[in-house]
């Protein structure tokens, strides 16, 4: 199938980017990714620079492709990566626009990568349990309810790709933080710093610069592995409990 | 250096530095005489660690939270996407919480048994001993396992086994695992005791005075090549499979740092024991850029097979025929004929191998007649009937019955099955996955010893990184396991035994020549790359490597397909340094920079894994040169002639590599010929 690829090329944080147009030539088996790949060695063969963008396991899990397609975060599909993203689903003569996630707290490194970090010092805030190794005790010494397991791991399979953040007009972190609070609070190993956790992952995020909540929802929409709306809501009353018990 | 000594007949001989003492003594006397290094003298010692996969990060937080001041790198943008977060089905442990019989002996036995006998044996009875401990630890850091309506956690099984000790959370077992060990570490990180360097890339490691010092990171955002001192560096930078350009790992999984290491004169172990998973997706075009895995766990409730008659497979591969088109009695569940005791859960190795010779016989099932069914139908009926009668449902019709055994199937595989129909298009709740081998993990890796430390003094290798405890084949749920035990309970003592004879080391000056030198050794060959302007993309000398690893030291090796394949790499080799174009410049974000000394340094490792494959004239585990089979096609070892761990000293391109031999004793456990029928 032919396309027309509309795509932001950036050179770097401070340069000025604009879109340019290219033409590719993929077929319906390839992922998105792998059609980029088309479109980078035709690039490299006319002695011009490729366009970058992140990536790395390409089934899902790693969380390192991040990209804007036809203006939704990791493209049409419902709960798919780009890197899962099937050129099925794209048919002859579609016009394709690939932009790079786009959030104050996220700069554009180049092209369609940017600069995620924020994330990571987020989790460096609390996003843990206080257990240094060696100082675990049995593993079945305190049994833990399968529906809070299976919640927990609801939450706890966020990939850290930062959608939520791209899809929300605010861009909020709320469902990311949301997310680990929720993983760890649900189990009762992560229950003794619950609050502080809140308090401390709260407060980092709102000092990287992203947005407020007004509870629009698009970060569940557009999140690829569907982390529910419930964990901010979870967060909220954490909150609302950390105002509380803060002196 | 101490480390080598001569036999009886010349031949250098290695010391691979295990204690004294009964086997299952020896891990505990260890500790218990290990030098220990005082609190005070910790936070005067810098330790590298290069990696933060299961082992790297395992390792930083344990080393961080003991005192030592830890600098940690990884080449991607957090320390979250190393490659371990696509671990799929399991991880492994002798807790014996099934009661089925498990003991830390038979874990121990199973691994070195399913390597075919050439893994060292005090090594593998410390991971089944410690194996234990790691389940407890994620625990505690809340890694939501699979667990029991009752609380507890949940077992299953996985190939080369008859119990079950694999632990899971659902079909992202790494991804939680690692989450759990990035947790620790940006705890340590907060704390300050680990300083972590997210998109640097170590090109060089920086030898002082015979020890490992410090290394040459490139800052990927900007180009700029920056010096670390250190008074020790630990490798935990994975496995090297992308040699074979198509792979289960992930894209950016490398190489560089340990080939790094060997050209600094560390021994490359068992380079060409490869493991080929004989689940994964099948190749489906030119196109392609990476193999997708499908679990071993699914081999717990898929049953293998091809369809007897090659007149049905014909139909099959031109789209004529489906396979639920073709009758129980025309269809050959290989698997079960021809290993009845094990069936469907052989190891890796055999399961690929028997794949791989039902389609040379024409049986395969897609266009490209590489491909076998993995079919759920049994399971399905056999969960919704016990799921029935669990409802209290008697006599429930056929579509009940199926819709109960899918969402079993769903509950215990939902995401392979999704992920699955994401790739290929097809519901494999309806017809078989298809599915065939493809490379996935390395054995071989950095040779070290009972520390984990190489022969470099003070350069350790963690993880997949190094070639300790799976000899020439490894059980699934295991390198998890490993990498695991190696960074947060191994290395944590083993690193006291170097450091302490430290204390007294100042800090490390990068001022030194040494790394002034290794800078601009690094700095002059990507100068290179970038001049050479040539015509061809990295990628494409990427593709012709790995086709010719893939066709002459894959599944099936001989001793003239490696010859010719060590001939077409020298001169694949020759033009990718004469003829590749690489854009950009060095001091910029360049990842197509990145992808050619990753590419270049495959070059030369790919060489040496052919080296090793051609020396070993025997077959064992995933090594199989055709030339050493039994009648019945099995691999035939020669364990009076190639019992040992081969290390390879790799001098330059312009001499042969020097083989030093390990010799493997076996005094625990009787070698036998490895038999799963
Ligand atoms: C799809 C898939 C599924 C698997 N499933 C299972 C399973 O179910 N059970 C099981 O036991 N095993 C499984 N394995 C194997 C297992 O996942 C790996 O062997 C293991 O995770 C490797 O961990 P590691 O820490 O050694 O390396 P990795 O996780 O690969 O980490 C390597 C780290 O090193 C860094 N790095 C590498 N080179 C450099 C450099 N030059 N400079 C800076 N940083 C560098 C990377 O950034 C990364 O952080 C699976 C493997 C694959 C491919
Ligand atoms: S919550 Fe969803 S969208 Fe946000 S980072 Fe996690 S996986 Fe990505
Ligand atoms: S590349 Fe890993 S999630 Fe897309």
């Amino acid at each position: 199938m032919n396309l027309k690829l509309k795509i932001w090329r950036q050179k770097s944080q401070n340069a000025k980017g604009a879109f340019e147009t290219y033409q590719v030539n993929a077929n319906e088996h390839m992922s998105f990714l792998e059609m980029l790949d088309v479109l980078n060695e035709q690039l490299i063969e006319e002695k011009k620079e490729p366009v970058a963008f992140d990536h790395d396991c390409r089934e899902g899990i790693c969380g390192a492709c991040s990209m804007v397609i036809n203006g939704r975060p990791h493209g049409p599909n419902k709960a798919t990566t780009t890197c899962q993203l099937h050129m099925r689903f794209f048919k002859e003569g579609d016009e394709i626009v690939i932009e790079p996630f786009r959030a104050r707290a996220f700069p554009v490194i180049k092209d369609l990568v940017v600069d995620r970090s924020a994330f990571d010092r987020i989790i460096q805030a609390g996003g843990y349990i206080s257990v240094n190794t060696g100082q675990a005790q049995d593993g079945n010494a305190i049994p833990v309810n399968r529906d809070c397991a299976s919640k927990s791991f609801d939450a706890a399979a966020c990939i850290g790709c930062g959608a939520c953040v791209a899809a929300c007009p605010n861009g909020s972190a709320m469902l990311f933080t949301a997310a680990k609070v929720s993983h760890l609070g649900l189990l009762p190993q992560g229950k003794l710093e619950h609050t502080s956790r809140v308090r401390n992952m709260v407060k980092q995020m709102d000092e990287e610069g992203f947005g407020f909540c007004s509870n629009v929802g698009a970060c569940e929409a557009e999140c690829p592995k569907e982390i529910s709306l419930e964990n901010i809501a979870r967060m909220n009353r954490a909150m609302i409990g950390a105002v509380l018990t803060s002196e | 250096m101490s480390i080598l000594s001569k036999d009886e007949s010349g031949m250098n001989k290695i010391n691979s530095k295990v204690p004294a003492g009964k086997l299952e003594e020896k891990w505990s006397t260890y500790k218990s005489k290990v030098p220990l290094v005082s609190p005070a003298n910790k936070r005067k010692l810098d330790v590298i660690v290069v990696g933060t996969g299961l082992a790297g990060a395992a390792a930083a937080a344990s080393l961080g939270e003991l005192g030592y001041q830890v600098h940690c790198f990884t080449f991607h943008d957090s320390p979250r996407r190393a490659h371990s977060i696509a671990a799929q089905g399991g991880i492994n442990a002798a807790k014996n919480y099934m009661n089925d019989g498990d003991s830390v002996f038979r874990l121990f036995y199973d691994t070195i048994k399913g390597g075919d006998y050439r893994a060292r044996e005090a090594n593998v009875y410390r991971l089944a001993e410690v194996s234990a401990a790691i389940i407890d630890q994620a625990v505690a850091q809340g890694v939501p396992f699979a667990r029991e309506y009752g609380g507890l956690l949940e077992n299953r099984s996985f190939g080369g086994v008859q119990v079950s000790r694999t632990f899971y959370a659902r079909g992202q077992t790494g991804q939680q695992l690692l989450i759990g060990a990035y947790q620790s570490l940006s705890r340590q990180i907060s704390l300050g005791t680990v300083k972590m360097y997210n998109r640097h890339e170590m090109l060089e490691l920086v030898v002082v005075d015979g020890k490992a010092r410090g290394i040459i990171a490139r800052n990927l955002l900007t180009g700029k090549l920056e010096r670390f001192g250190a008074h020790c560096v630990v490798l935990g930078t994975g496995g090297y499979g992308n040699v074979f350009y198509l792979s289960t790992n992930a894209m950016g999984c490398n190489a560089t740092a340990i080939w790094k290491a060997v050209r600094k004169g560390a021994y490359m172990g068992n380079p060409c024991f490869t493991q080929i998973h004989p689940t994964c997706i099948p190749v489906s075009g030119d196109y392609q850029s990476k193999l997708t895995l499908m679990s071993e766990s699914l081999r717990n409730d898929g049953r293998v097979w091809v369809p007897l008659k090659k007149e049905d497979a014909e139909k099959i591969r031109k789209g004529q025929m489906k396979a639920t088109q073709i009758a129980e009695a025309d269809r050959d569940y290989f698997l079960e004929r021809r290993y009845p005791a094990f069936g469907n859960l052989v190891p890796r190795d055999v399961a690929s191998r028997a794949a791989k010779v039902e389609c040379d016989k024409g049986l395969g099932v897609s266009p490209t007649g590489l491909a076998v069914y993995l079919d759920f139908n049994a399971a399905i009926q056999r969960y919704g009937k016990s799921k029935a009668n669990v409802l209290n449902l008697h006599n429930p019709d056929d579509a009940t019955i199926i819709k109960l055994g899918q969402e079993v199937i769903s509950e215990k595989y939902g995401n392979l099955f999704e992920m699955y129909e994401k790739i290929t298009g097809e519901n494999p709740y309806e017809t078989p996955m298809k599915i065939y081998p493809a490379v996935h993990y390395t054995m071989g890796g950095l040779w070290v010893d009972y520390n984990l430390e190489t022969n470099i003094p003070g350069l350790f290798a963690i993880g997949e990184a190094n070639f300790s405890d799976h000899g020439a084949n490894r059980l699934g749920a295991s390198a998890l396991m490993q990498g695991l035990a190696d960074g947060y309970f191994v290395l944590p003592y083993t690193i006291g035994n170097f450091l302490s004879e430290e204390i007294r080391t100042p800090k490390i000056d990068t001022n030194r020549q040494e790394f002034t030198q290794a800078e601009s050794e690094v700095s002059e060959r990507l100068n290179r790359l970038i001049q050479i302007k040539g015509k061809n993309s990295v990628e494409s000398y990427h593709r012709r490597l790995g086709k010719v690893m893939w066709d002459y030291c894959g599944m099936a090796r001989s001793e003239g397909g490696l010859k010719q394949a060590r001939a077409i790499i020298r001169e694949l080799r020759k033009e990718f340094w004469s003829d590749v174009f690489v854009p950009g410049t060095t001091d910029e974000f360049n990842p197509e920079l990145e992808k050619a000394g990753r590419v270049a340094d495959f070059l030369e490792l790919g060489e040496l894994m052919i080296v090793d494959a051609l020396n070993r004239n025997e077959s064992c585990g995933g090594h199989f040169r055709e030339e050493y089979q039994t009648p019945e096609g099995e691999t035939l070892r020669d364990d009076e002639h190639f019992a040992y761990v081969s290390a390879w000293l790799w001098k330059d391109l312009a001499q042969e590599p020097e083989l030093i031999k390990e010799n493997l004793e076996f005094e625990n456990i009787k070698i036998a010929s490895r038999s799963y029928k």
